[in-house]
């Protein structure tokens, strides 16, 4: 079994015991500020993270791919416009493939 | 039952607007080097929207496979917070708890607890859960192989990974406090970009959450949850 069977087998597994411990464990548990708070800021904090390396990583050096940045920043734009999900992924890769064809 | 009608319809919605993020997913999940097969399973295991993007994410990025689990556990992680309003409403038991485990997301937890009775939220759970599990799974089977059968690059699919978490991202950003968690998270990871392995810098971010959710008094108090992708 190749490592990426066992990273996928292990994430998934894990995000399902996540959800089971959620309706198993003792309400008290997990109703408690902190908890909430953490919890809360979690997805701010990795979502954030995952934009930001994804535009600026190069494989472990700083490197920009300028037809991504441009189809991000169109997507951007879309949802200041309070597009729809499909019309931001769309507007995204349109964009990107696009410049790359252009340039 | 009109409100039957209406609840249904609205799970509907949110299965075809599943359908196509998940065909998204696909896409990107085999953009990323994926098989079809493990797309699946990440669909039909893992089944969490944000997990299973982040998971691909950091795939795509090189390095260890083995990066990529933290960040899908860490974005897992809300999913625990929603079984609490949902065992109050289920009251699931024996096998019954590990079924409806599986259904606990944002879309389910939000139209569960959108009910004004008890019959109601039940309905919601289940139809949401049922709808979008199933158009989750076809839409992700459709994009991993439509995602095959052209070449990525070509087709700009390798920027619609950080929009999709931008999309993600967007409407959570409805505080300042959650604004700050979200600058400062991007701006640890970017830092530690030339640092750490692949993966990690997105796994570092994390620890913005806890600090800021840790802190007393008024970062907290200012925020509200509202959920809902």
């Amino acid at each position: 079994m190749s490592l990426l069977w066992v990273a996928v087998i292990t994430a998934s597994l894990g995000c399902y015991l996540l959800k089971l411990a959620g309706i198993s464990l003792p309400k008290s548990a997990l109703n408690q500020p902190t908890v909430q708070r953490v919890a809360d800021f979690l997805p701010l904090a990795m979502l954030a993270a995952l934009v930001a390396v994804q535009l600026v990583d190069g494989g472990g050096y700083y490197a920009i791919d300028w037809p991504i940045l441009a189809g991000v920043g169109a997507a951007l734009v879309v949802l200041l416009l309070r597009g729809s999900f499909l019309t931001v992924f769309l507007t995204a890769i349109a964009v990107t493939a696009l410049l790359r064809l252009v340039f | 039952m009109p409100r039957r009608t209406d609840v249904l319809r609205a799970a509907i919605g949110i299965g075809i607007y599943a359908a196509a993020f998940g065909a998204a997913f696909g896409a990107i999940s085999v953009a990323s080097g994926l098989s079809t097969t493990k797309t699946m399973v990440l669909s039909l295991v893992m089944f969490s929207g944000a997990s299973q993007f982040a998971f691909v994410g950091v795939v795509a990025t090189g390095g260890s496979p083995f990066a990529a689990i933290g960040p899908a556990l860490l974005l897992g992680v809300r999913n625990a917070l929603y079984g609490v309003p949902v065992s109050e409403i289920l009251q699931p038991t024996g096998w019954m708890r590990l079924l409806t485990a599986q259904l606990v997301v944002d879309e389910t937890t939000a139209m569960a607890t959108g009910q004004t009775t008890a019959r109601a939220r039940t309905y919601a759970f289940w139809a949401t859960g049922l709808v979008l599990f199933a158009l989750w799974q076809l839409g992700s089977l459709s994009g991993a192989l439509l995602g095959s059968a052209i070449d990525p690059a070509a087709f700009g699919l390798d920027a619609a990974a950080p929009a999709v978490f931008l999309a993600l991202l967007w409407p959570r950003l409805n505080a300042p406090a959650r604004r700050w968690v979200a600058v400062l998270g991007a701006a640890v990871a970017v830092a530690l970009i030339p640092v750490v392995p692949a993966g990690l810098p997105v796994v570092a971010a994390a620890t913005v959450a806890v600090v800021a959710g840790m802190l007393p008094g008024r970062l907290g108090d200012r925020t509200r949850r509202t959920d809902a992708t």
